[in-house]
């Protein structure tokens, strides 16, 4: 047992999260394998994006205890890669792709880092394993989504994460864009035994990929298979309210899940800043979404 | 006079060397500030300026020490009361008013030379001395080695702060580093252009840089080649023409280069849309 606990590389145990007033989850228990996909679902405001600061080392747990590879979180560690949701640049944003990508490399050094052989090489093998080859030297802000969430993959992978942090990767991405996207961050974790912690509205078009889903909702939460914790009774349990789970076509709805007024496909605002997920937290709009 | 007959002149020599100084580092530190969105920031500090100087010449008879020292009480303020991103902007206002009303109220109490105050509006480059390009030059060294050293961070925090405090990059300080490095920079060049045409330098040739590369590099060093064009351009232009500001031809300068490479850029620009999609 002991060895398995060694290989875990993210641990967290009875851990507490309060912003504020609020506690965003509480006592939370988690474990994830190398190589191991877990989405993070939930609605807004369940402390989401809270739990990747917390991984990355932006925030601090108020109770409990959090090991990423057998340490503590410490901000701009190489162990953990972080992809943002896709939030276009300006067309004039004065880098091209390739910029882009050395900036995971070595962007928080100190020094102008005129970059040598090996640091040019180290980013073309990034760009060619996200095959953005084709336009990694082109202006950034003249990409599409597509492109440029593909170079935030590049970016995340280039300083050889064993822990890969997507927060809503897929976010305004076209059906395509999304599936090209999730495969990507899918073979890196075969390939490389990377641990993917993925933040999603959408569970569907990662699916195929899942090995297990944690959901938060206010302060509790439920872990394991999609199939364990994807069901009317977890989530009513989970949510104090009835929720009905269905699977339509392989697909999973979920319906009368508040705060959850997106669809499939709508574009859902995400806020970015935590206070104003709390805001929105007890929102009472009722309504089935696809999550 | 014969143009090669002023270069012997110290007054000319200083004039050339301050507004070498003052281009290299205001085209240094103006992609930042467009990236950034600060061009009001710029602003701002550049017309507190005058509110320094005039603090300078009163208390010391030194304009352009108490503009330095002055820039370093903007930034603070600015700082302080613009913590969050959305409120900059009403903090720079706010701070500017204010500033200026004391710089009117300092003015009413300087008797001496009116238009040593004045001048400082639209610029005294003909009239640097010794002392002061000395100040200019540590000034200048100071900027250069900060922006050498903060330069990756910064440029990631810049484009991409999301990532970059992901990264472990100390975002919000290094929005303070530069907001001191701009101050410093931008009061430099008021000394030259003026407080009101800072701009001319501290943006334009970023503004036209931008528009021919995506390279941060390559914006970088045309940026600093169009201020030193427009800069020392304006300054011999001005021998020639004794009866026209200094300041007058180095904004003409700076913007015949910026509509020179809009022009350009749109068509290189073009050029690029045709990138394969995946």
């Amino acid at each position: 047992m002991a060895d398995v606990a060694d290989e875990l590389t993210v641990r967290m145990r009875a851990a507490t999260l309060r912003l504020g007033e609020r506690d965003l989850w509480r006592g939370l228990d988690l474990d994830v394998a190398p190589g191991e996909f877990l989405a993070v679902l939930g609605p807004n405001g369940g402390g989401k994006t809270s739990l990747l600061k917390v991984l990355l080392g932006l925030y601090r747990l108020t109770e409990g205890s959090v090991e990423v590879c057998g340490r503590r979180p410490r901000r701009g560690s190489d162990l953990v890669g972080y992809v943002p949701q896709q939030k276009a640049f300006e067309p004039d944003a004065p880098l091209r792709g390739r910029d882009l990508v050395r900036l995971g490399l070595d962007g928080h050094r100190w020094g102008i880092g005129l970059g040598g052989r090996d640091t040019r090489r180290r980013v073309d093998d990034a760009i060619a394993a996200v095959g953005a080859a084709g336009y990694a030297d082109a202006p950034l802000g003249l990409l599409s989504g597509g492109e440029q969430q593909r170079l935030r993959i590049a970016q995340a992978l280039l300083g050889d994460p064993r822990v890969l942090l997507c927060d809503e990767p897929l976010l305004s991405l076209d059906l395509h864009h999304q599936q090209a996207t999730s495969e990507l961050i899918d073979r890196r974790r075969r390939e490389s035994g990377t641990s993917v912690l993925f933040v999603t509205h959408e569970i569907n078009p990662v699916l195929p990929m899942v090995d297990r889903v944690l959901y938060l909702v206010g302060t509790k939460w439920a872990i394991g298979t999609p199939d364990e914790v994807l069901r009317s009774e977890r989530l009513s349990e989970l949510y104090g309210t009835h929720i009905d789970v269905l699977r339509v076509h392989g697909r999973v709805v979920v319906v009368g899940a508040p705060d959850a007024p997106h669809g499939e496909g709508a574009h859902h605002h995400h806020e970015r800043d935590d206070d104003h997920e709390l805001e929105h937290a007890d929102g009472t709009g009722r309504g089935s979404s696809w999550v | 006079m014969g143009l090669i007959d002023y270069l012997r002149l110290a007054a000319v020599q200083h004039a050339l060397v301050a507004a070498t100084l003052v281009a290299v580092i205001s085209g240094l530190i103006g992609p930042f500030v467009i990236t950034r969105r600060a061009a009001f920031a710029v602003h701002g500090v550049a017309e507190l300026s005058f509110t320094g100087a005039v603090a300078g010449l009163v208390w010391a008879n030194n304009a352009v020490l108490g503009a330095l020292l002055g820039s370093l009480v903007v930034a603070g303020a600015i700082a302080t009361l613009g913590v969050r991103q959305s409120e900059r902007d009403a903090a720079i206002g706010v701070t500017l008013a204010f500033g200026l009303g004391v710089g009117v109220y300092l003015l009413a109490h300087y008797h001496r030379n009116a238009s040593a105050a004045t001048s400082i509006l639209f610029g005294q480059i003909l009239g640097v001395s010794t002392g002061q390009i000395v100040l200019l030059s540590i000034v200048a060294a100071g900027v250069l080695a900060a922006v050498a050293f903060l330069y990756r961070p910064l440029l990631f925090a810049s484009v991409d702060p999301e990532v970059a405090e992901a990264r472990g990059v100390p975002v919000r300080l290094l929005g303070l580093a530069f907001l001191v490095v701009l101050a410093l920079t931008v009061t430099e060049a008021a000394q030259i252009v003026g407080t009101l045409l800072v701009l001319s330098l501290a943006i334009t040739p970023a503004a036209a840089a931008h528009r021919l590369s995506a390279r941060p590099s390559l914006v970088a060093g045309l940026s600093i080649a169009f201020a030193l064009l427009a800069s020392d351009g304006g300054v011999l232009a001005s021998l020639t023409a004794p009866d026209v500001k200094t300041s007058v031809f180095i904004t003409t300068f700076s913007f015949a280069i910026y509509v020179l490479a809009r022009l350009a850029g749109t068509r290189l620009r073009r050029g690029r849309r045709a990138a394969p999609e995946d």
